[in-house]
């Protein structure tokens, strides 16, 4: 049954990593990529790597690929001129591909563990605790003060981060929902005739609650107070 | 479990919590209160690190002892002087927010755990607790493209630095089976067990080091990142971090890496060497002052090196000493630096300085003390760093480091010794704006340090003697 399971997830795993490679639409590619590391991710549970599996799925599913997603969309990036090159390049890939290979199985082949080296660990595994446990365990007792200060880094990275973009201009339009809600007036509903463009069609911009101005057209979808 | 060995840092890192929180959520500006809360953080975390008692804790990851103290009380006085330095500039050059002192507090913290690191772990965690708030007040002049630009510079090259760092960390657990200094240091000292592999990591670990102290073949960034950060942040830079990293070199060269002395020798020998020379030849043709003080401090960092490099008590007493008294007296430059500032806008060109002699004469003699100190003259404190960080290396048979040193001081003296020319006999230009009155403290203070020092030397020499002794010991 486990070995059923191990030979299915493995090969969509393998399925799905080649598409992401060969899918011509990135967001497909972006996609498939989230289903591989799925996979990857019931392969770590099957080796009794919970922990990893957790972290797999909520660090690469929740934030990387997410992140890629938005790249993906935000960016106008030609994939298909990206990949123009594929079949010309493709022998120069191969050949180092077999490289990497080669290195890997010789790796693999040469492995040794010197036979001191299990008793010698400093963190063994404690008997009859799953790895999550284990290593909260370690975390937070032993590598509390490693821990605590990692901690520290990431809000360090957060505060920078803000201090950096964060701009307060004076003409930033905010959605003030509540002042949307009871402004007065009326709402039309504009047929607008398909590639007539907004400013021709009399669309006019809602009024300023400081200073009512003469209200003139605008080139952009007006969305209430600002956006 | 004894935590509360750690106090100094957690009150800081929580003050700074609790600052950044005051500061978020009132809708009104609270920069003038925050730096206000964090130099009352940094005075508490003072007094406790004066309270501390001595020892390992959490499973031997941080140490406390006589040196730690030493280098805590120099890093938070530093780290003081330079947010007093800094708010008034700030708010002068619009770009004062309260994020800075909180910030400067992390930045502190990272570097009280650097001090105290007894961990290869920790001494990373410290220095990337350091270096992330200090990237991003290099840029902290958003809008200004070049304070920008010397935010990515150092954040890109400093990355780089931190992995050389962590690359020579690993090797060295590889090699080795632990990262505990005092294990490691316990397992190096026998020469049967020490492999390519360990030095190769201990090498890789001193270049993420010598980076951080700007010592010479990782000393590129310096010029970049001091002319275009804003000059209150270099300020800050160019004193506590200093001390911060080579508090932290002292401890793994004579801790962890004791017994591969012939190796790292001959490494900082070369730093010390190069970083003298071009500290003295590269500044000679600058214009902007801030760059100069950039290879000045390039220059001022090779001193230091000659100390660790010579090794043994005196060699890394000088360097303590060094490193204060380059402290202050780089604290009062900055300060004047800070004064420069005409209708309003910063001027940073050392033409700009021309007549200060007769338009301000108090700060001109200030300058002309804290020149006059770094190209060593006596009697002004400055000598007497040269005469600590000199005289181990000619005892100890050094002589290359010994005559290079007297040289490239000697060349040193005609950029500092020009400075001065231009105050006193160039024809003046308008007057700066009003000092403020923080910056008129600092730069006092320094300068009476500078000046003073010869007769009451013992005090400080006693303090980093007791604290060589706690490092050896």
């Amino acid at each position: 049954m486990t070995a059923l399971a191990f030979y299915l997830f493995a090969g969509v795993l393998i399925a799905s990593a080649v598409m992401v490679v060969t899918a011509r639409n990135p967001v497909h590619a972006v996609l498939y990529l989230i289903l591989g590391f799925f996979n990857a991710a019931a392969l770590f549970l099957i080796a009794g790597a919970e922990f990893l599996a957790m972290i797999l799925v909520i660090v690469y599913v929740g934030a990387v690929a997410v992140l890629f997603l938005f790249v993906v969309m935000m960016l106008d990036i030609d994939f298909a001129q990206l990949r123009r090159g594929l079949q010309r390049h493709a022998p120069f890939g191969a050949v180092i591909g077999g490289i990497l290979l080669l290195e890997l199985l010789l790796v693999v082949a040469l492995w040794r563990l010197a036979p001191e080296a299990a008793a010698l660990r400093a963190a063994p595994v404690p008997p009859a605790v799953d790895n999550t446990e284990a290593l909260g365990r370690i975390l937070y007792t032993d590598n509390i003060y490693l821990f605590q200060l990692a901690g520290l880094i990431l809000l360090v990275a957060m505060i920078g981060a803000i201090v950096l973009t964060l701009r307060d201009r004076p003409g930033t339009k905010r959605q003030d929902i509540a002042r949307q809600i009871a402004r007065p007036g009326r709402i039309d509903l504009l047929r607008v005739p398909t590639g007539a463009g907004i400013a021709t069609t009399g669309i006019l911009r809602p009024e300023p609650a400081e200073a009512p101005a003469a209200a003139k057209p605008v080139a952009h979808q007006p969305q209430g107070e600002g956006h | 479990m004894n935590w509360t060995l750690a106090l100094p840092e957690i009150a800081l890192a929580v003050s700074a919590m609790a600052i950044l929180v005051g500061g978020v959520l009132p809708r009104r500006d609270t920069t003038f209160p925050a730096h206000i809360a964090a130099l009352g953080a940094l005075l508490l975390a003072a007094a406790l690190t004066l309270a501390q008692d001595r020892g390992l804790a959490f499973g031997g990851q941080y140490v406390a002892d006589g040196f730690s103290t030493f280098a805590k009380l120099l890093i938070l006085f530093g780290a003081a002087a330079g947010l007093a330095l800094a708010q008034e500039w700030n708010a002068r050059q619009g770009i004062a927010r309260f994020e800075f002192p909180v910030l400067i507090l992390f930045a502190t913290t990272g570097m009280m755990v650097m001090v105290s690191a007894h961990d290869l772990i920790a001494l990373y965690l410290g220095l990337e607790l350091l270096s992330l708030p200090l990237y991003v007040i290099a840029a902290f002049d958003r809008d200004n493209p070049r304070s920008a630009e010397a935010g990515l510079k150092y954040f890109v090259l400093g990355a780089l630095a931190s992995g050389l760092l962590l690359y020579g960390a690993a090797l060295v657990y590889g090699f080795a089976g632990t990262t505990r200094f005092d294990r490691l240091a316990q397992l190096l000292a026998d020469p049967a067990r020490v492999s390519a592999g360990v030095v190769a990591g201990m090498v890789f670990v001193l270049a993420g080091l010598a980076f951080k102290v700007a010592a010479v073949p990782f000393h590129m960034w310096t010029p970049d990142v001091y002319e275009g950060a804003p000059t209150s942040v270099t300020a800050f830079f160019a004193a506590a971090p200093k001390v911060a990293a080579f508090a932290l070199l002292a401890r793994v060269l004579t801790g962890p890496f004791g017994g591969l002395e012939a190796q790292w020798q001959q490494v900082l020998h070369l730093a010390a060497l190069g970083s003298m020379v071009l500290g003295a030849l590269a500044a000679l043709g600058q214009q902007n002052i801030k760059r100069l003080m950039a290879y000045s401090s390039i220059g001022h960092v090779g001193f230091a090196l000659i100390g660790l490099a010579v090794g043994g008590e005196a060699g890394l007493r000088g360097t303590l000493l060094y490193l204060a008294i380059y402290m202050v007296m780089t604290l009062g430059v900055f300060g004047v630096l800070l004064c420069m500032r005409r209708g309003g806008r910063a001027v940073e060109g050392i033409g700009d300085l021309a007549g200060l002699g007769r338009t301000d004469p108090a700060l001109a003699l200030a300058m002309a003390v804290f020149m006059f100190s770094m190209a060593g003259v006596p009697p002004l404190a400055g000598f007497f760093g040269k005469l600590y960080a000199l005289l181990p290396a000619v005892q100890g048979g050094f002589w290359t480091l010994a005559v290079v040193g007297v040289l490239a001081s000697v060349v040193s003296a005609y950029y500092y010794l020009r400075i001065v020319k231009v105050m006193y006999f160039d024809a003046p230009l308008p007057a700066f704006d009003a000092r403020p009155v923080a910056v008129s403290v600092v730069v006092a203070g320094a300068g009476l340090f500078t000046t003073f020092f010869f007769l009451f030397p013992a005090p400080l020499i006693a303090a980093a003697q007791a604290a060589v002794a706690a490092l050896m010991g």
